[in-house]
């Protein structure tokens, strides 16, 4: 699995010779940036490298790169990735979805996946609304919104992806953005890094039917004071001068100036604490949190088995027990006899 | 004491579900089996695992015949009945023979099992006149079972559970076997509880010493060794030969068996049987539904795996966009599907060949997939292995239908040895991949198959449609249209590469050909064969490659002034038989959940003839 090519691949070797076909302008673009020039630096051959998507605009991702890909059916990448892995767990495979896909028609295998931890890395492009039908809100557009299926506002309260993440047993819990490549770059690596189902939300623009969802975090007027990079080890700072910061009040969080505390008085982030990782992830919910930042960054790592390790350490130790397979003995079974002439 | 020597018998075993009717069953036909009879089973399970007690829902059968001549159905009608409760009795009595032998379990007539039943108190059963009909045979099982085990430490409970063994033992006696499979059985089984262990023991030899010592037991009966063709023989159900067809696939073809699936009756018993079979490198998914089994198993053939998912009717329908998705796609598997009484959730635990439309036009879109189907429990050995086979080498998704009634129905199997089954051989892309076009064809029109970690034959796939060869999406009409067809021809060239349609008895041609698909073989052959007794002018074919055909089929069919097709469903196989050879037939409908009689087939016959 390790690479062995001599000459070190650039991003250009992942990128396949078709057409990219996405609205220009589309946050897609940018992600389909970061994982090509991130994929040289994974140490994986790219006949290892395998992208599983659904349908959507995100699902074109795969055609895309010059690895291996399957475009599958809607809401089903998981259940494709997680054969693909269970067969051969050599593999590094990716799986590319969006709102839609991951949460609505594929709802039922996102939680699936995230519970059996499976090693695999799920992007999950968050754009709020249902592109590729051309703009009906989706299960993450917020209540009130206005589109084409809800002309007097939705009325569905949105899911929270990555508290649902949590809820499903997931042990790699992370946020990044379509236009903070560095930050974005990083966050696909430690997704690579990490051994199970790592879910990375990627909130990305989707200019042509939900254009600026997502600016308050993006753009540079609003990002430094709505934005925190968490940074396992590190006090919660954000802001343009870091003035701001968050406290724990016992488990209730509170928005500080800095100034005002020790830095070890802050809340540092610890992505290992399940407890307070999932404060973050429910931050912007709650109601009285309306100037609090949105988290960025890795919410939560946890080690556990992976299932396709579970998978083979059961055959082997069948083969241990009993002995490779012999399909004579098999089909003889244990109670015979002879009819002789 | 008289010794009656019997051709055959059929016995039928019936109870409250919680009675273990199907375990005493299977032991009986285990020992049948080994001592050399043929043998041909029938388990009638009722839709609850633990209907109310004692009433008729709750019934629970076990259907078996053991012959000395050659058997190819569990009988008509059967020699002997065991009801441990009125109900069981109610639900049944229709089905024994006049003078035939009925042992009941006087303690299951009483008043509130005869409530239960929906029996009026005065009109007791075994006072009526008809049941004078039969020899009619009172046993106090559960007095009897107490009685024996009155010195062991189990409790109460535990105690009445073992009163099954009662009856098997007294079943050996009067059937003239040993209990000596039923004691290595029980000693595997309750090898880690000696307590019950003692108790069952006790209990069977009880049973079969009761009859020794009663005298009200006046005779025995025997059914000497089957002339079955020479060979090493074994019992066997169709999902434990599917599972056994499927391992030997993944053998004979050198790839590894993953297996995607989410529990469902009846299929789940192939699960549980490659699921015991790790040392084989199986690998078994539970999925969490339907279409995720598909789905781990689409993965699991882009990953060059022996890929298998199995279920039956309603999720078949789950899986319907997915199975599309593998055919559009290109890539090997199998889906099974073993019947059921439909439509939704209908009978599940009934048998019916309802979904042969399904598996013929089930999906959106063009979508030709390839079907087999099974005639025996032992066939689904082999049509298993066949379309693992006609998948590996022909890249595509292969339907294999089988159903209720030979997924749990057992029969001898001169099983095969290894070195005597082909080798499958699929087509790999090779070299350094230069040129390698994922959709390019040989003759058969079948594309190679690169799998991820091939170095240099990095490609994408995917349900969209694609351009001829290079695999790239494409909505170019012409495009589509040519793809369309060629994979549709795709899967008609198939039937270079199966045996043609043979006939299974009578001429070659003539005036009534009797012709059936699956699990109807049994009845259609028993009923044939008597038939050509009489001198009716009759042939039988069944067919188990149903798309494509074999090549011949047409042929076969013009044979005959008049083609009879028996289905338990309303009419499937005769639609697809009118429309695609213009050939008009008979049909033979029977959709009640249960197998044809040959009864009911011998009378179409002459009705005909
Ligand atoms: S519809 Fe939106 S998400 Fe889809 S490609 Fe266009 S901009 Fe991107």
């Amino acid at each position: 699995m390790e690479a062995t090519e001599n000459k070190p691949l650039t991003a250009k070797d992942f990128s396949s010779d078709q057409d990219v076909r996405w609205c220009p302008g589309c946050g897609d673009y940018s992600i389909l940036k970061q994982v090509q020039s991130v994929m040289p630096d994974i140490g994986v051959d790219k006949k290892d490298i395998v992208f599983i998507s659904g349908i959507g605009c995100s699902s074109r991702f795969p055609y895309y790169m010059n690895t291996y890909g399957m475009h599958s059916i809607h809401g089903r990448a998981p259940g494709v990735a997680t054969g693909l892995k269970v067969a051969n767990p050599d593999l590094s495979v990716w799986v590319i979805t969006g709102d839609g896909d991951a949460l609505s028609i594929g709802g039922n295998h996102l939680i699936h996946v995230l519970r059996r931890n499976v090693n695999l890395n799920i992007l999950l492009f968050n754009n709020e609304i249902y592109g590729l039908t051309k703009g009906q809100y989706s299960p993450t557009s917020p209540v009130g919104k206005n589109t084409k299926s809800s002309p007097m506002g939705s009325i569905d309260q949105p899911f929270n992806p990555l508290a649902l993440a949590f809820g499903a047993g997931g042990t790699f819990i992370a946020r990044g953005m379509d236009r903070d490549v560095k930050h974005l770059r990083g966050l696909l690596k430690a997704s690579h890094d990490h051994q199970g189902t790592s879910l990375l939300e990627i909130y990305q623009n989707c200019n042509v039917f939900n254009d600026g969802a997502f600016f308050t975090f993006t753009e540079k007027d609003s990002k430094a004071r709505n934005v925190l990079f968490m940074e396992h080890g590190a006090p919660m700072k954000f802001g343009a001068e870091q003035e701001f910061a968050l406290r724990l009040d016992g488990l209730s969080p509170q928005l500080v100036k800095s100034n005002d505390y020790s830095d070890d008085d802050l809340w540092i982030h610890d992505q290992h604490d399940k407890t307070k990782s999932f404060l973050l992830t429910q931050m912007f919910e709650h109601p009285e949190h309306t100037d609090f930042p949105r988290p960025f960054g890795i919410f939560y790592q946890e080690d556990r088995p992976r299932y396709e390790d579970g998978v083979i350490a059961q055959i082997n130790d069948a083969q241990a027990k009993k002995g490779k397979g012999n399909l004579d003995d098999l089909l003889k079974g244990n109670f015979t006899w002879k009819i002789d002439d | 004491m008289e010794i009656i020597d019997k051709k055959d018998i059929t016995v039928l075993i019936a109870g409250d579900s919680g009675d273990g009717m199907q375990l005493t069953g299977s032991q009986l036909t285990q020992t049948s089996a080994l001592f050399g009879n043929d043998i041909s089973t029938f388990p009638n399970f009722p839709a609850e695992i633990r209907a109310p007690q004692g009433t008729v829902a709750g019934v629970s059968g076990f259907q078996l015949k053991f012959s000395s001549e050659k058997l190819y159905t569990p009988g008509d009608s059967c020699d002997v009945l065991v009801a441990m409760n009125a109900a069981a009795l109610k639900a049944n009595i229709n089905k024994l023979k006049s003078g035939g032998e009925l042992i009941v379990n006087i303690e299951g007539f009483d008043k509130k099992n005869l409530r239960l039943a929906g029996i009026d108190s005065d009109q007791h059963p075994l006072e009526s006149k008809e049941i004078e009909d039969f020899n009619l045979i009172k046993l106090e099982v559960t007095k009897l079972t107490r009685e024996v085990l009155k010195e062991s430490a189990l409790g109460q409970k535990e105690k009445d559970r073992c009163k099954n063994m009662f009856v098997l033992g007294y079943l050996y006696w009067m059937y003239s076997r040993d209990t000596e499979s039923t004691v290595q059985f029980l000693k595997e089984k309750f090898g880690g509880k000696p307590d019950v262990l003692e108790a069952n023991l006790k209990v069977l030899n009880a049973g079969y010493h009761f009859g020794d010592t009663n005298e009200e037991f006046t005779s025995r009966f025997k059914v000497e060794k089957a002339k079955l063709d020479e060979g090493e023989y074994r019992s066997i159900t169709g999902n434990h030969a599917a599972a056994l067809g499927l391992i030997s696939a993944s053998v004979k073809s050198d790839l590894e068996l993953v297996y995607g699936s989410y529990p469902i009756t009846p299929a789940s018993d192939i699960l549980h049987e490659l699921s015991k079979h790790k040392n084989f490198g199986v690998k078994t998914i539970q999925a969490e539904d339907e279409i995720a089994a598909i789905c781990a198993a689409i993965g699991a053939s882009f990953a060059g795996s022996l890929a298998v998912t199995a279920s039956s009717g309603p999720g078949i329908a789950l899986k319907g966009e997915a199975i599309g998705l593998q055919a559009i796609l290109e890539l090997p598997m199998v889906i099974v599907n073993v019947q059921r009484g439909g439509p939704s959730t209908g009978l599940p635990t009934k048998t019916e060949q309802a979904d042969l439309l399904q598996a013929f036009y089930g999906r959106n879109g063009e979508c030709p997939v390839p079907i087999l189907a099974a005639t025996t429990p032992k066939d689904c050995f082999y049509m298993a292995f066949e379309a693992a086979r006609i998948a590996l080498e022909h890249m595509t998704p292969v339907f294999f239908l089988s159903d209720g009634y030979i997924a749990n129905g057992a029969e001898p199997w001169a099983y095969p040895t290894e070195a005597s089954l082909p080798n499958i051989t699929p087509q790999f892309a090779s070299g350094d991949g230069t040129n390698y076009l994922p959709y390019k064809r040989d003759d058969n029109l079948v594309r190679k198959w690169a799998i991820p970690g091939q170095e240099g034959f990095e490609h994408r796939i995917g349900g969209l449609e694609k351009e001829h060869e290079t695999g790239n999406v494409s909505y170019d009409p012409e495009n589509h249209e040519f793809m369309v067809k060629t994979r549709a021809e795709k899967v008609e060239k198939i039937a270079d590469h199966i045996p043609l349609q043979d006939i299974d008895a009578g001429k070659p041609s003539g005036r009534i050909l009797v012709l059936g698909w699956g699990s109807t073989y049994g009845a259609i052959k028993t009923a044939v064969r008597a038939c050509l007794d009489e001198g009716i002018d009759v042939s039988h074919a069944q067919i188990k490659y149903l798309s494509p055909f074999p090549k011949n089929l047409k042929t076969v069919l013009e044979s005959y002034d008049q083609i009879l097709i028996p289905e338990m469903n309303d009419g499937q196989l005769i639609k697809i038989i009118r429309s695609q050879f213009g050939i008009d037939a008979e049909p033979l409908n029977k959709i009640q959940g249960l197998p044809f009689t040959s009864s009911e087939i011998i009378n179409k016959i002459k009705s005909l003839a």
